[in-house]
This record gives C-alpha cells, sequence and structure tokens, in this order.
C-alpha cells in the first residue's frame, strides 16, 4: 500500500488547530525577540550616547610656554608666595609682543588655566635650584579653548555670543601653528579632585570617596545580613514575630532611598553626631538601604539549599549549627555573595541618600579616610551635570563612564565568585 | 532493674487473630494490632505511639518493638505513615513544623522523647538513610569522615582513616572508590552514592539502622547489591527498613509490619505475613487487590 501524501489521518479540523497552535508559538517568539531588540536598541543609544559626549574628556588641551623664573618673583622666604602668576602672563606676552591694553591681556592670559600657576608652584618647591633659570613647559590650557579645539564652539556665530572672540581665536591659531598647542592625555582628570575651573576638575576624590563608603557598607551590611539571613531561615520560629519581621524586611527594600537619607540625618548626624559628608555616614545610610536587599537574597538562596543535605547532617547527628555551617551555607554563599553585589552595586548608584548627609558638598580634597569629608561618584555626576561651563558636559559624561565601568567590574566579579565557590552538585 | 520495656509490655493488649474476619467486608478502621509485635530482647519499644501533624492524626496508637540484629520491614500503601513513624525513631520529625509525637519510644530502656534526651548522639545512635541518595557535596573520603570528625570518635588522622575505610569496606564499596577518596561523592552513580550513604551512616557506629525506602531510586542490580549489603549488615546493626517493593521486604526482613491509614495493622514474621497474613487487609495488600 502506497503512504498517503501528507500525515492526515487526522481530522481537518484538527489539522486546523494544529497550524493555529503554531502560528501563535511562531507569532510569541517573533513578539519576544522584538522586546529584546527594541531593550538591546535603547541600550545601544543610551551608551553609545555617554560614550560619543564622554570620551573626549580623556583629551586635553595643552600648551607650551617659555618661562624665566627671575628671582624677583620670589621677593619672599616662602616660595609659595612667589608671584607664579606673574611668570606665566610674562610668558605670554613674550609671545605676544604686540598685545597691549588691559581688555587686550585679560583676553591673551584667559587662554591659560590657572593650573599653569600652580603646575609651576609644584616644580618649584619640589626643586627650588629651578629658580633663576629658563625652560618650556606644558600647561593646561583654559576650557574654552579647549572646546574650541575639540570643535564645540561654533565660530560663525555673531563674537558677543562665543566665549572665544576673534582676537583669542587668531592667537590659538598661531600657537597652533607654532606646535605650541597640543591634546594629550588628561591625567589630571584621574589624580584630582573637584574644581571650579573643568580643566582642573577630576574624578579621584569622588571615586575614594565611593570607595571609602562602599567599604563601610560592605563591611556592616554583609555580615549583618548573612546573619539576620541565617537566623530567620533556619533556626527563627515560624510564628506571627517573625512574620511580622519578613513582611518588614521585605517592605524596606522597597522604600525610597531619599528616606534613608533623612533617617541618617536624623540619628547618625544630629543624634549620633557622627560627622557629616563623610564616607562613615554614608555607609551608614547605604547599609541600611542595602540590608534588606542582602537578607532577601540571603534568604533565597538559604531556601534553595535542597532539603536532603539538612537531612544528611542531622541524620548522621549533626547539630543545627554545624548542619548550617558545615553544609547548607557553603551551598548558599555564592547565591548570597551574588545579592551582596548586587545590593553594593545598587548602594554605588545611589544619589538621593547622599544629597540629605552632605556628601554633594563641594569638596576638592581627595580624601584621606573614612572621616574626611567627600563626594561620591553618582553625587560627582549630579553636581558636573548642574554646571554651567560647557567642558563640564563632556566631564559628565566621562564621570558615567567610570561609574558604569566600575558596575560592570562589580557584576563581573559576581559573576567570577558565583562560578568559584560553586559547588558542583 | 526494672526496664521500662517491662512496666509498660503487660498493659498492652495483644490483639488476637481474626481469622474470622476474613470474608467480611474490607475493615478499613482498624483498632489493635494483629499478631505479636514485641520481641524477648527488644532494642526499641514503641509503645502507644501517636504523631500529629497539626490536627491530623498520622500514626495511631502503634506499638512495636524493634529487636537485635533483625531488619524489620515496614510496608503499607502510599501516606499510610510508615515513613512518619520510621522518622519518629531518630526524632527526624522533630525539624518538621507543627510535628507531635505521643506515647513512648525508647532505645536501650531510654525514652528517646524524654526532655533530657539530647538528639545529637542519639542520632549517632539510630543512623538513617534516606530515600533519595543525598551524599554532601563533598569528597568520598570527607562524606564518611564527616560523622566520625563531629562527634569526636576519633583521636588521629590514622584512626579516622581507618573507620573510613572499615565503613567503605562494610558498605561493599571500598574497592570501587579506593583509588578516588578525594573525588566528590555526588560524582559516583545511584547506587554507589547509596551505599556511600550506608558507609556514612555506619561509621558513626550506631545502634539501628532507619532505611526510608533505599532502593526507590535505584535500578534492579544496584537495588540487589543494597539488599546483600543489608543482609550482611545485620550481623551488626538492628535495621528497620520502609519499602514499597514487597519482593524487597520478603528478601530483606525477618519480621514485617504492615501499616494501613496510620494504623498498625499487622506485625508477624515475615514468611508468616506474605504466606499466611491474618488480617484481611494485610491480605489486600500482598495480593495486590489495593495499594
Amino acid at each position: 500500500m502506497q503512504p498517503t501524501e501528507s500525515t492526515n489521518a487526522f481530522s481537518p479540523e484538527f489539522n486546523q488547530r494544529l497550524k493555529r497552535r503554531y502560528r501563535a508559538e511562531q507569532s510569541f517568539k517573533l513578539m519576544g525577540i522584538g522586546a529584546i531588540f527594541i531593550a538591546l536598541a535603547f541600550l545601544v543609544f543610551l551608551l553609545s550616547t555617554i560614550l560619543m559626549s564622554g570620551y573626549s574628556a580623556f583629551k586635553q588641551t595643552y600648551i607650551k610656554l617659555d618661562v624665566t623664573l627671575d628671582k624677583e618673583y620670589f621677593p619672599d622666604e616662602d616660595l609659595a608666595k612667589g608671584d607664579f602668576q606673574g611668570i606665566v602672563k610674562a610668558s605670554l606676552y613674550s609671545m605676544f609682543p604686540e598685545v597691549s591694553g588691559r581688555r587686550d591681556k585679560r583676553m591673551l592670559n584667559n587662554l591659560v588655566s590657572k593650573g599653569a600657576a600652580f603646575k609651576l608652584m609644584d616644580m618649584v618647591e619640589a626643586d627650588p635650584k629651578l629658580i633663576g633659570t629658563s625652560f618650556s613647559i606644558w600647561v593646561p590650557a583654559k576650557d574654552d579653548v579647549d572646546m574650541l579645539m575639540k570643535g564645540n564652539i561654533d565660530m560663525d556665530q555673531p563674537e558677543a555670543n562665543r566665549r572665544i572672540k576673534d582676537k583669542q581665536y587668531e592667537r590659538i591659531r598661531t600657537l597652533e601653528y607654532g606646535g605650541r598647542l597640543q591634546m594629550r592625555f588628561n591625567k589630571t582628570f584621574f589624580t584630582s579632585g573637584d574644581s571650579r575651573e573643568p580643566e582642573l576638575a577630576g574624578i579621584l576624590s569622588a571615586a575614594k570617596g565611593s570607595f571609602y563608603t562602599l567599604v563601610i557598607t560592605l563591611l556592616l551590611s554583609f555580615p549583618m545580613g548573612v546573619a539576620a539571613a541565617i537566623y530567620l531561615e533556619e533556626f527563627a520560629p515560624d510564628n506571627t514575630f517573625t512574620d511580622l519581621i519578613e513582611i518588614n524586611i521585605n517592605n524596606l527594600a522597597a522604600v525610597p532611598s531619599i528616606i534613608f537619607g533623612l533617617l541618617g540625618l536624623a540619628i547618625f548626624i544630629n543624634f549620633w553626631g557622627i560627622p557629616r559628608s563623610t564616607p562613615l555616614v554614608g555607609g551608614l545610610v547605604l547599609t541600611l538601604m542595602t540590608l534588606p536587599t542582602i537578607i532577601i537574597a540571603a534568604r533565597a538562596s538559604l531556601k534553595s539549599v535542597p532539603p536532603s543535605i539538612r537531612e544528611a547532617a542531622l541524620g548522621v547527628g549533626a547539630s543545627k549549627i554545624q548542619t548550617v555551617f558545615h553544609h547548607v551555607l557553603p551551598l548558599a554563599l555564592p547565591g548570597m555573595l551574588t545579592g551582596t553585589i548586587i545590593g553594593m552595586a545598587q548602594a554605588l548608584g545611589e544619589t538621593a541618600p547622599l544629597l540629605m548627609i552632605g556628601m554633594v558638598a563641594f569638596i576638592v580634597d581627595i580624601p584621606g579616610g573614612f572621616t574626611d569629608p567627600a563626594a561620591a561618584l553618582p553625587v560627582q555626576i549630579y553636581l558636573w551635570a548642574d554646571s554651567p561651563e560647557r567642558a563640564f558636559t563632556e566631564k559628565t559624561s566621562a564621570a558615567i563612564i567610570i561609574l558604569l565601568g566600575f558596575l560592570i567590574l562589580m557584576n563581573a566579579v559576581a559573576v567570577y565568585m558565583r562560578k568559584k565557590f560553586e559547588i558542583k552538585w | 532493674m526494672e526496664t521500662v520495656a517491662d512496666t509498660i509490655h503487660p498493659a498492652i493488649p495483644i490483639a488476637e487473630a481474626r481469622e474470622t474476619e476474613h470474608d467480611n467486608v474490607i475493615q478499613t478502621d482498624v483498632t489493635g494490632t494483629v499478631g505479636n509485635p514485641f520481641v524477648d530482647t527488644p532494642r526499641m519499644t514503641c509503645r502507644d505511639v501517636y504523631v500529629y501533624y497539626g490536627d491530623t492524626c498520622a500514626i495511631k496508637n502503634a506499638s512495636i518493638d524493634v529487636a537485635c540484629n533483625e531488619v524489620l520491614a515496614m510496608i503499607g500503601p502510599s501516606g499510610c505513615g510508615k515513613s512518619t513513624f520510621l522518622r519518629c525513631l531518630n526524632r527526624m520529625n522533630d525539624t518538621v513544623p507543627g510535628c507531635r509525637v505521643e506515647g513512648q519510644i525508647t532505645l536501650d530502656t531510654t525514652d528517646i522523647y524524654h526532655p533530657s534526651v539530647d538528639v545529637v548522639p542519639l542520632r549517632a545512635r539510630v543512623g538513617m538513610v534516606f530515600q533519595k541518595p543525598n551524599p554532601f557535596p563533598k569528597s568520598i573520603y570527607d562524606n564518611i569522615a564527616y560523622g566520625p570528625k563531629i562527634h569526636g570518635l576519633t583521636a588521629s588522622k590514622g584512626e579516622l582513616d581507618e573507620v573510613v575505610e572499615t565503613s567503605l569496606i562494610k558498605a561493599g564499596l571500598w574497592d570501587e572508590v579506593k583509588d578516588r577518596l578525594a573525588e566528590p561523592g555526588t560524582g559516583l552513580s545511584g547506587g554507589q552514592q547509596q551505599r556511600l550513604c550506608i558507609a556514612r551512616a555506619i561509621a558513626v557506629s550506631p545502634e539501628v539502622i532507619l532505611m526510608d525506602e533505599p532502593c526507590s531510586a535505584l535500578d534492579p542490580i544496584a537495588t540487589a547489591k543494597i539488599e546483600e549489603l543489608i543482609a550482611e549488615l545485620r550481623t551488626q546493626f538492628s535495621i528497620v527498613i520502609v519499602t514499597h517493593a514487597m519482593q524487597q521486604a520478603a528478601r530483606v526482613s525477618q519480621r514485617t509490619a504492615y501499616f494501613h491509614l496510620g494504623n498498625l495493622v499487622e506485625v508477624g514474621d515475615t514468611d508468616q505475613i506474605f504466606t499466611n497474613p491474618r488480617h484481611r487487609l494485610t491480605e489486600d495488600y500482598i495480593t495486590g487487590r489495593f495499594g
């Protein structure tokens, strides 16, 4: 007997239904792929805008100056009181002898950052023998020059509307043709703190502030969170009281973070008297915020340990605490670590509670410890985004890149730890 | 010295054989136990044991002895309470929220539910093997060594090595794993894992070993090995085994107890239970009429 053409052993209605089922499956798949595609597109758009506007901040315009450190600039014993600004100005005037008049001179001086004088001061303090000699150094240009070089200033605009005037433009071109203008790697951005001058502003103080804050947060929230989770999951009796605690912990995880900031302000600063703006108080506040996350994650990973392991341990006569610490905890640890790092990443990106406890202050100095005033990375981004200078726009994006870099790093560590501590089952 | 067993023994009415009931409708509401649940030299005794999960009564009035060097099989349909009863014998039910045990269970005349009894040494004396092989996710060596270590049974590393070796030999696993003691116990086959669990249980030299359907997850060959092992272990330990496989009960045990809906229906010598059951329910179960 010939086999029939198709599998039509079934009724046409059945085949119809079958087709409909496949169609439904197909369209569901397509919708899923579409959703992923849209999400990815947004992500790529976000990341590329940040990268496009931020990468230029890692380069900075420098000007080469020929300076002469005449003794007359140092009338005082204290070398720091020397007229470094005068040295820089003299160097500029010697390059452009035709400049005269107060306004003209000011425009010329405005090409070079105030950081030039500080740089000279540092050099002289490090090596006083430099006084009386002449040499060439590269100093940072003013942010407006930098913006011009990066193509962010439109010279077709009427002169009154631009930060760079025609005369300045000519001199910048002269410098450029003379090889005295160069784009260099922006080391300042990674080695200095915040500044009113965009060309001198750096991320280091905020990064260190964030680091100290996170150290406090980790040291407090990990042990407390894990201990609380172990107690609640393994030891606590199952009654209304523990139910109440559980509900409250779950609710705390959903409390807006600024509330934790207010709490920190009221209790840690006003009641306990911990100095404000410090990583210590920031860490305490972020601990409050992170604890519920860690407790919930740790409990979930304890719950996921198969009960057969507990039975096996109890069956050979291990006590409750031996069962938990010898068998359950090692299996739950990878999950706990992942939860902790997700909590820490959340804390790293948190701005609102830090605003309430004074970590939003303008702080130039790089913090050296837990009780030095400091800013945090997200707060620094917020501050720079708020600044009117055009040059801070790219700094903002650059700081976001750094922050995202840290977040990616932390997540990578989480993945690594999970793989490392995972016990083959 | 008057033992607990002596004081309680006479009070228990031993149900008479109910051969006359054979032609009656199946009786599900049983009172008392058919056959003789008691032995002369019991290792464990259970008297009037009731187990409740919350308000539900899972075991009603069970009285039975576990003799020295015997294999006692517990059979019955699913949900009849045999596992629950087994877990009472080393107080594993303590970990179940809402579980309550009434009555008296003794091990060598000590009431194991007395408030002064510490459950940790009790479980070292009454070991347990579970339905699903559950080795620790550690090396084979550490799986065996864990019990002796936490109970401080060995003074030196050499002694511990010896305990591990003898336990594995007793469990019939030594030849298969002696070259890979450092490998994870979870990497063994199902049957080997279960024998590893048995070795783990005997490493702390218990008096009684409870086995909760130890072969239900294994293939016939692995099952045969475990059954052989049980027969050998009987010379040193008392074994209580819960099983769904009636053939297995017939093969390995000396005495059999039949549970039905929380009642201990019949206890007797295994031969007698399987050839000449004295209760209608037992007969129906054994002949496969239900269950």
